[in-house]
């Protein structure tokens, strides 16, 4: 059964960046690329538990802060190494700019 | 066209995977059809590194050889994650796990080896898994299981005291474990060491802080749940959290016994590597071969290439005739070279030995007719290069013996690798000639990147890697330096450092994205972003467009980023003075914040360490102290010594002057991170010679001023740029040197790279003698960068982004009704 989550305001993520969201049950990272789409994933790297809500984004990946590693945000496959791949959830931003996450 | 056949590979590792390349490189693939079977998880990988994964000097990422890409394009199956569990060679086929079968024509077995493991008492658990906290060492998960389970441990044994042991003790050594090697043997690595050697090598490493047990049987572990020591035979015990068993290992070749293929030690091979079965061939560690087993990777490059050769039906008579096993390693980051014989074996044999116990230099000669039969060279790799070829081309010695272990002495001339002949080798792990090489640059490899990844040369150990780049530039010259992609400043926008600083200043691009936009294509390469904004904040300073998401974490919320995703605080202490007043700020806000560690950094301040991101803000406020930048590519800190104000042999205000230092380029972003020092007098206590810039004062109330000095991951002593009289001037030159080292310098290339490039009577001529106008210019630059300057810890009531320092945004009750 899918849920979904409002996670308020899209301006709570900067343009570019990444932020975690607790749940509750569950941490997830929501980034808003400066092209203005929005990617969730799976909050924790699966190499070492880097934040990847920390990490550069660009190009349609991120770089985990700890160690480099890159997944691309869309389909959360790795890219150039074999850690992963990462989960990736919907998100939409609503008419009045909010950010409406379904989980599975 | 004739029908192409199936020739099946089993085990992706170094000698397999190095077969199918050599394979597609002949032209093989017009006559086979190529599938790959691996039982590890990955594309293949440098095994070679997986010490240097351990020792944490590379990444996991950093050791792939070919990506799964390359599989692909190159037409050949790759099946990893898939283990071959038999052989029918009746029918001709192989099975592997999931009911997977692939029908072979020619079937290569290069499975490896696997590792030795003593029988211990209690080691297995009753499913015949290891009890936890017991590894071996190695596969790449190996290592990342070792890493884990070390983050959690404080005390390590490692049983084996072999290039593999040492090894996996250097890495825990490294990540803060205390480390014991047990061996059973009277010294360390006697397979390649004779007892001198191995009595010095152990030396070294007991300086490293390792502990070294000789000739102990260990006979079980202790501990329930959990590997908690050792017991030895002798009856002594040995607590410990966990355990490395690298005590040999063993062929692989289970699957050729049950397949009823001919085995002795080794899968048994002829010259042509065919097994007793005509069309199942083997190499690599499985292979025995004349009676020898491998157990390094020069030897199977060779058998790869014969395999190779005959297979893709360039030289079906090729042949494999053995290898003379030499070899240069770094065992626990010391040099070792050895080849040949370690000890005289006939009557006439010379041993010519020389052992400098202080320096931990050993070196050993076994000459045998006028011709060497065996080195060891220990902690010192200066003269490694010419005794391998000696050895390799079975070349008559010069009868000055001292003129072999001493090639810089009087006698001797140090070859570059410049001038050696074409057929030496320069590539020591891959077996690269110097001829490839240049071959290689004639055919258009202009970086050195490019030229490691077509000739392999500098992808093993990687110490030849300088070798190697003084090849290119021997060779290419100034056509080295005419291949762009070496000098783009950062990857994603191609243009070098002054074409770039061209095109942002006449497009007036203000921010990293405009750049991108501009100069990239939109398309916004993630690696890119940090070193653009660098640059764009030195370039245009306040009227800089700062987009936050350009900079790396610890640049967005002014810390350091740790292993756990908390952070650490490093304030400014100007030239490392405090007072008791401030040591009780800080300690008060350590403990009302639970720091989980505080300590005294190597430069001169006191770290606040494990500090969750949302209370970074709080933990500035009541420090009251500037930001350290201890994080960030920029001004960090000056160390000072205690100078004329207390030290007996100060001649200049160190401390003094270090303090003006900090206070006027505290925080000046820079291509890479800037470290000074002072000193008092020529003894250096601040190591300021070896700082990016450093003063030190000398008789007459004067100052040297070094530039170009560091002592991490590269030694290097700083050039003296000038002499100056008084602290203004140290100041001055100081900024203008910093000024001309950032708008020159490549992102990230340390003034110890930058000075050496760009030569110090160069930045004299430019700097100091002013010859072409630019001093006054530069002065009036950083003056204007240091009048920008705001400490980034006043966001702690500005905060510049929405949920700046949120570690997670409370999302607790944001489910949306059904
Ligand atoms: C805290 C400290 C060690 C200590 O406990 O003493 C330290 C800690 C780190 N050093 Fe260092 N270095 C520290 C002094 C040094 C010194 C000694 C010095 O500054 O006099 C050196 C050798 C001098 C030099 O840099 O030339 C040093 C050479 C390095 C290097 C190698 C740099 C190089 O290019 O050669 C790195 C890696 C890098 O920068 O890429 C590094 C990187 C790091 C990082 C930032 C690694 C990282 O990215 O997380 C460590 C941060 C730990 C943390 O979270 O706080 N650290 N590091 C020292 C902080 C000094 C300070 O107060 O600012
Ligand atoms: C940590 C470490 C450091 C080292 N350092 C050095 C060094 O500095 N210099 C040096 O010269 N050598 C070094 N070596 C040795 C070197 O790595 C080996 O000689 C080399 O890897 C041997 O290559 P190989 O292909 O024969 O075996 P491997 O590289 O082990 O490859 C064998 C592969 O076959 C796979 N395999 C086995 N059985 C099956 C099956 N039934 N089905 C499918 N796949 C199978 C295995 O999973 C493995 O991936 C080091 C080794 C280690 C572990
Ligand atoms: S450098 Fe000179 S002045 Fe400074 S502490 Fe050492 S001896 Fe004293
Ligand atoms: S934790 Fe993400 S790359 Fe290591």
């Amino acid at each position: 059964m899918t849920r979904d989550f409002d996670l308020g305001p899209v301006d709570r993520i900067p343009p570019g960046e990444g932020r975690t969201f607790d749940l509750g049950s569950v941490r997830v990272a929501v980034f808003r690329t400066r092209s203005g789409s929005v990617h969730a994933t799976q909050a924790d790297c699966p190499h070492r538990a880097g934040p990847l809500a920390d990490g550069l984004v660009g190009d349609g990946c991120v770089v985990c802060p700890l160690h480099g590693y890159k997944y691309d945000l869309a389909t959360g496959d790795p890219l150039g190494h074999a850690c992963g791949p990462i989960a990736v959830h919907v998100v939409s931003i609503t008419s009045d700019g909010r950010v409406m996450l379904s989980l599975d | 066209m004739t029908e192409r056949r199936k020739l099946v590979v089993v085990g992706n590792g170094m000698a397999g995977a190095r077969f199918v390349e050599e394979l597609v490189a002949r032209g093989g693939r017009d006559a086979w059809d190529v599938t790959l079977f691996g039982d590890e998880p990955y594309g293949n990988y440098n095994r070679i590194l997986l010490s240097s994964v351990l020792a944490g000097t590379h990444q996991p990422t950093d050791i792939f050889l070919n990506p799964l890409r390359w599989y692909t394009d190159n037409g050949v199956t790759l099946r990893a994650g898939l283990r071959v569990r038999g052989i029918d060679r009746r029918a001709r086929v192989v099975h592997a796990g999931n009911g997977v079968m692939e029908r072979y024509d020619a079937l290569v077995l290069a499975t490896g080896s696997v590792p030795f493991v003593p029988p211990l008492e209690r080691l297995r658990l009753d499913d015949g898994a290891f009890r936890e906290g017991a590894f071996v060492f190695r596969t790449l998960d190996d290592t990342e299981a070792m890493m884990r389970y070390a983050g959690r441990s404080k005390k390590a044994v490692i049983i084996g005291g072999g290039l593999l042991g040492l090894e996996a003790a250097r890495g825990l050594l490294a990540m803060g474990l205390e480390v014991h090697v047990v061996h059973l043997m009277k010294h360390l690595m006697e397979v390649q060491l004779d007892p001198a050697a191995g009595r010095m090598l152990e030396r070294l490493l007991k300086g490293m802080g390792m502990h070294v047990h000789l000739a102990r049987a260990t006979c079980g572990v202790i501990g329930e749940e959990r590997v908690q020591g050792l017991l030895f035979a002798d009856g002594l015990t040995l607590d410990s959290d966990m355990l490395v068993i690298a005590a040999g290992i063993r062929p692989n070749v289970q699957l050729a016994v049950d397949a009823g293929i001919e085995v002795e030690r080794g899968i048994v091979v002829g010259d042509d590597l065919a097994t007793s079965d005509a069309n199942v061939f083997a190499l690599g560690e499985c292979a025995q071969h004349r009676g020898v087993t491998y157990g390094l990777v020069a030897p199977l490059w060779e058998q790869a290439r014969v395999l190779a050769e005959r297979l893709a039906g360039r030289a079906p008579d090729a042949t494999y005739v053995g290898s003379r096993v030499s070899t240069k390693l770094k065992v626990a980051g010391v040099d070792l070279a050895v080849m040949g014989d370690r000890e005289a074996t006939a009557p006439d044999d010379e041993e010519v030995t020389y052992s400098e116990p202080a320096r931990g230099v050993y070196k050993k000669l076994v000459v045998r007719g006028g011709k060497l039969a065996g080195a060891i060279l220990l902690g010192d790799a200066s003269s490694a290069p010419a005794l391998l070829q000696a050895f390799d081309r079975d070349r008559p010695l010069s009868d000055d013996r001292s003129e072999l272990l001493f090639p810089q002495s009087a006698h001797g001339s140090q070859t570059s690798a410049a001038d050696q002949p074409d057929d030496a080798q320069i590539c020591n792990c891959n077996g690269v000639s110097k001829g490839a090489i240049v071959a290689a640059v004639r055919g258009g490899c202009r970086s050195l990147k490019t030229l490691c990844d077509r000739t392999r040369a500098g992808t093993g150990c990687g110490s030849c890697k300088r070798d190697v780049g003084a090849i290119l530039e021997a060779v290419a010259g100034d056509a080295a330096s005419e291949d762009p992609s070496v000098h783009y400043y950062v990857p994603g926008v191609p243009l070098a450092k002054p074409e770039l600083v061209r095109a942002i200043r006449e497009r007036g691009l203000k921010s990293v994205s405009a750049v991108f936009r501009d100069l990239a294509d939109g398309k916004e390469d993630p690696a890119s972003k940090p070193g653009l904004a660098s640059l764009l904040k030195t370039i245009w300073r306040a009227d800089y467009e700062d987009e936050r998401d350009a900079r790396f974490i610890n640049d967005r919320v002014h810390a350091n980023i740790q292993r756990d995703a908390t952070f650490s605080v490093v304030p400014r202490i100007y030239g490392g003075v405090t007072s008791p007043a401030q040591l009780r700020k800080i300690a008060d806000v350590a403990e009302r914040h639970g720091a989980r560690m505080v300590k005294i950094t190597g430069g001169q301040r006191i770290d606040l360490l494990g500090i969750p991101k949302e209370r970074l803000p709080q933990v500035w406020r009541e420090l009251g102290m500037p930001s350290g930048h201890a994080y960030s590519k920029a001004f960090r800190t000056c160390k000072t010594c205690v100078g004329t104000d207390f030290c007996r042999y100060g001649v200049g205000d160190s401390t003094g002057l270090g303090i003006a230092i900090e206070k006027r380029y505290q925080g000046l972003e820079a291509p890479a991170k800037l470290k000074l020092a002072t000193a008092g007098c020529p003894r250096n206590c601040s190591e300021a010679t070896t700082k990016d810039v450093g003063a030190v004062a000398i008789e007459g109330g004067r100052w040297e001023i070094y530039v170009g000095g560091g002592a991490g991951s590269r030694v290097r002593k700083g050039d003296l740029l000038c002499v100056v009289g008084s602290h203004e001037e140290v100041l001055r030159m100081m900024g203008r040197f910093m000024q001309h080292y950032r708008e020159n310098a490549r992102y990230g290339e340390r003034t110890y790279d930058f000075v050496e490039r760009f030569g110090i009577e160069k930045l004299r001529r430019l700097l100091v003698d002013d010859e072409e106008g630019i001093a006054a210019r530069l002065d009036v630059d950083v003056q204007a960068a240091v009048d920008a300057y705001v400490d980034p810890w006043t966001e702690a009531d500005a905060p510049k982004t929405a949920e700046q320092f949120t570690d997670a945004i409370d999302a607790r009750g944001a489910q949306a009704a059904e």
